[in-house]
């Protein structure tokens, strides 16, 4: 058996020595029209986020993202290649070329940020929390004093945990280990008292690995922000700009009443901002590098923000997450798209 | 480009050599070509790999070097042998990870060696039983894959094991529950130097007493008995010592809010990772440690147990000494895989070095001096155990006369 260097990372190093990373000036629109399809970089598997269901269709709120894009682009959300990547593979695979576009629960920090990449505006406003079994006993993350805390390598929780529990002068011990699944096992078994990770991540666990959800809480203290962004390659502005603005047309949507159903209808909407969007009147998305009706291809085959999140992981689903900093500004939320003119 | 190197050779190469065929025909001239024309490749493909990872990392403005190592590491271990905080630097963190690998390895080393032996030595025994049970051990335990293995291991201990405030306590002081296992440890008291201290003396007069012993036996034929002076001066001169002082102060583990404080702890990690690399190598010494013993001539064997050796001692004296000679280049090689293979330790939440360097890589975006770091740490730590293990080699080759 050969030395594992912890997965895709001594793959990524190979990687930049034997690629050439694609040059600027819109190169990733280019190589997805010519290859007539969109290398998307999900989750392994993290329900309402991005997971692969028992036919092996991807869904979730990620998930549907890349489609808007691929509606945009290529008229078609078949047309996209899922590659699930570990927290760790995840920026060593867009960084290499080996996506064209990594939406995976990812939080938007500068480290990341310089590390030749680019981010998206934000698709989710989180941030990290803290779960246990309620049989511990414990209300708040200030009793967690010299507790284990299952966490996983390559995340951002993993430096926040540490930071946090300095500042509150607390001691814990980490237990790391790479792959999730064996991770909540570690943590359904009692090796550890705590799991952490983004509390969006948290309830997918709960609702989906649990054997009783109910038996587990989350507790109140958020520990950090964690903005999940999609994230691109840095330099190439143009796709930057298309993914970008294919997100604001999604929020833009919602904040307009637009939605998958009555997109058809909107066409002939007398609301000049709703003619702009959908590409009735004016050519917006020439500017982008694609065709007039591109925002509403998207809508077309994904709904509006506000559908995507209760679709995946609103009240009605097992995650039961509220819109929260997820509603749109009007509402008191955080979502908020620059004008579409 | 083979033909433009056949030129620059032709007119480097010294006059005064001109009688020895200076042509391609020339099965010398040939092989210094080829030699040359493959050194060649090599230079220029890594180059050209440097070259263009350079590119790519300056392409993505990601910068390089190793400066990150004395910035401040600011996560946490699970288990150390140094004192660490995430106070220390990146440096101290990677001191922490070799360490944390070179403890299992190196005991991995020592159990598998011992298992190993004992389980070559059981197949081939009379004993029909024991020899079946030894052949079914290694034939299965070999074919498994050892991620499998340790996945099982930590499983088993995570799953099977009771929460702490149930742990199974056999003995006081003792706790042993999905944490781990919890022993008393000495404290923090002088006494404790003194018994390592004594300790240590032990096993120097036990050594002295060996060699003098030996030297005697050689002169005269007669020979102690070693294992009473052994165990008394090694583990008798320490207990005295601490019996007669009433004994050390103990640190012991007490369940205190949700987890055991003080004393020492066996982690689960640990010990699957320790259980795993142990079984899993132990099979593969075990056949080398067979094959080794076949090596023997029977001849050998006949002629010891002629001048009335034991069993026991013609296995200790006649043929174990002559099979090493076999056994000890392969089971180098083990040795290094066993070292290789604790890197799977990520997979179980063991902190080596490799789940430490793999944090460290994402905590600054270091990856090219990341995966080089534990490149050239692995290959110090198996040029070190082969060069240990080839001067132990050539001690207990056959000296010809
Ligand atoms: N948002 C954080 C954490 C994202 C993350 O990787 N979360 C974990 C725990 S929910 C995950 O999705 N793991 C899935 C996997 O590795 O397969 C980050 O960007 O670092």
């Amino acid at each position: 058996m050969s030395l594992r260097l912890g997965g895709a990372v001594a793959l990524a190093a190979a990687y930049l020595a034997f690629t050439a990373v694609p040059a600027f000036a819109g190169p990733t629109l280019d190589a997805v029209k010519s290859k007539g399809q969109l290398t998307c970089g999900v989750n392994t598997g993290l329900p309402g986020f991005s997971s692969p269901d028992s036919q092996g269709k991807w869904t979730g709120l990620d998930v549907d993202i890349c489609k808007a894009v691929a509606a945009v682009i290529l008229n078609d959300t078949n047309k996209i290649r899922y590659t699930p990547l570990s927290a760790q593979q995840r920026l060593t695979a867009l960084q290499s070329g080996e996506i064209d576009l990594l939406v995976r629960n990812t939080t938007w920090s500068l480290t990341r940020d310089a590390q030749g990449l680019d981010y998206a505006p934000v698709v989710y406003y989180d941030g990290q929390g803290l779960m246990v079994p309620k049989s511990l006993g414990v209300t708040s993350a200030k009793q967690l004093d010299g507790a284990t805390i299952c966490v996983q390598p390559g995340t951002t929780t993993e430096l926040n945990l540490a930071d946090w529990f300095r500042a509150h002068n607390l001691s814990f011990k980490p237990v790391v280990i790479e792959a999730l699944d064996e991770l909540n096992a570690a943590f359904f078994a009692g090796r550890c008292d705590v799991l952490t990770t983004d509390i969006s991540g948290l309830a997918g666990v709960r609702a989906s690995v649990a054997t009783k959800p109910d038996d587990f809480i989350i507790l109140p203290e958020v520990m950090s922000k964690e903005p999940l962004a999609p994230v691109v390659r840095h330099g190439d502005n143009q796709w930057r700009d298309i993914v970008s603005w294919t997100i604001y047309a999604l929020i833009e949507a919602e904040e307009k009443g637009i939605t998958q159903a009555n997109v058809d209808a909107k066409l002939k909407d007398v609301d000049p901002s709703v003619q702009r969007l959908l590409g009735v009147q004016g050519d917006l998305g020439t500017g982008l590098g694609v065709d007039k009706a591109w925002a509403y291809r998207a809508i077309k085959a994904v709904g509006n923000y506000g559908e995507i999140f209760e679709r995946n992981i609103g009240k009605k689903t097992p995650l039961k997450l509220d819109r929260g900093l997820n509603a749109l500004w009007t509402n008191g939320g955080l979502m908020y798209a620059p004008p579409v003119r | 480009m083979s033909d433009s190197n056949v030129t620059v050779t032709k007119a480097a190469a010294p006059p005064g050599q001109a009688a020895f065929h200076l042509s391609i025909n020339n099965p010398v001239v040939r092989a210094i070509l080829a030699q040359l024309g493959v050194a060649l490749a090599v230079a220029l493909v890594a180059w050209y790999l440097v070259g263009n990872t350079m590119d790519n990392l300056a392409r993505l403005s990601i910068a390089s070097g190793f400066g990150f190592l004395d910035r401040e590491a600011g996560f946490q271990i699970g288990e150390t042998l140094i004192e660490f905080g995430p106070q220390d630097h990146y440096s101290t963190a990677f001191l922490v990870g070799i360490l944390n690998t070179l403890k299992v390895s190196g005991i991995g080393i020592l159990l598998a060696t011992l298992l190993g032996v004992v389980l070559g030595i059981a197949r081939l025994s009379s004993n029909w039983l024991v020899a079946r049970i030894a052949a079914f051990y290694v034939e299965t335990v070999r074919n498994v894959p050892l991620l499998l293995q340790l996945f099982l291991w930590y499983g088993l201990l995570t799953e099977g094991l009771p929460g702490p405030r149930q742990a199974l306590s056999p003995l006081p002081g003792i706790f042993l529950s999905n944490r781990g296992l919890k022993l008393p440890a000495p404290a923090d008291d002088p006494i404790w130097a003194w018994v390592a201290a004594l300790f240590g003396l032990g096993v120097i007069l036990t050594l002295v007493i060996t060699a003098w012993n030996a030297k005697r036996q050689a002169a005269t034929g007669k020979r102690l008995s070693m294992l009473p002076i052994g165990l008394g001066l090694i583990l008798g001169l320490p207990l005295s010592v601490l019996l007669a002082s009433g004994g050390g102060a103990i640190d012991m583990p007490v369940l205190q809010g949700f987890n055991f404080r003080g004393g020492m702890t066996l982690s689960p990690e640990f010990a699957a990772l320790l259980f795993g690399l142990v079984i899993y190598t132990a099979a593969f010494i075990g056949e080398i440690v067979r094959s080794g013993i076949l090596a023997v001539p029977k001849g050998q064997t006949e002629a010891a147990t002629a001048l009335g050796l034991t069993r026991g001692q013609v296995l200790r004296l006649v043929v174990l000494p002559q099979a090493l000679r076999v056994i000890i280049p392969p089971t180098t090689s083990q040795f290094l895989n066993l070292t290789k293979n604790s890197s799977l330790a990520v997979a179980i939440g063991y902190p080596d070095f490799v789940s430490i360097a793999n944090t460290t890589i994402n905590q600054t975006g270091q990856a090219v001096e990341g995966v080089l770091a534990i490149m050239a740490a692995y290959l110090v730590i198996s040029l070190s155990l082969s060069f240990l293990m080839n001067w132990y080699n050539s001690r207990v080759a056959l000296v010809e006369r």
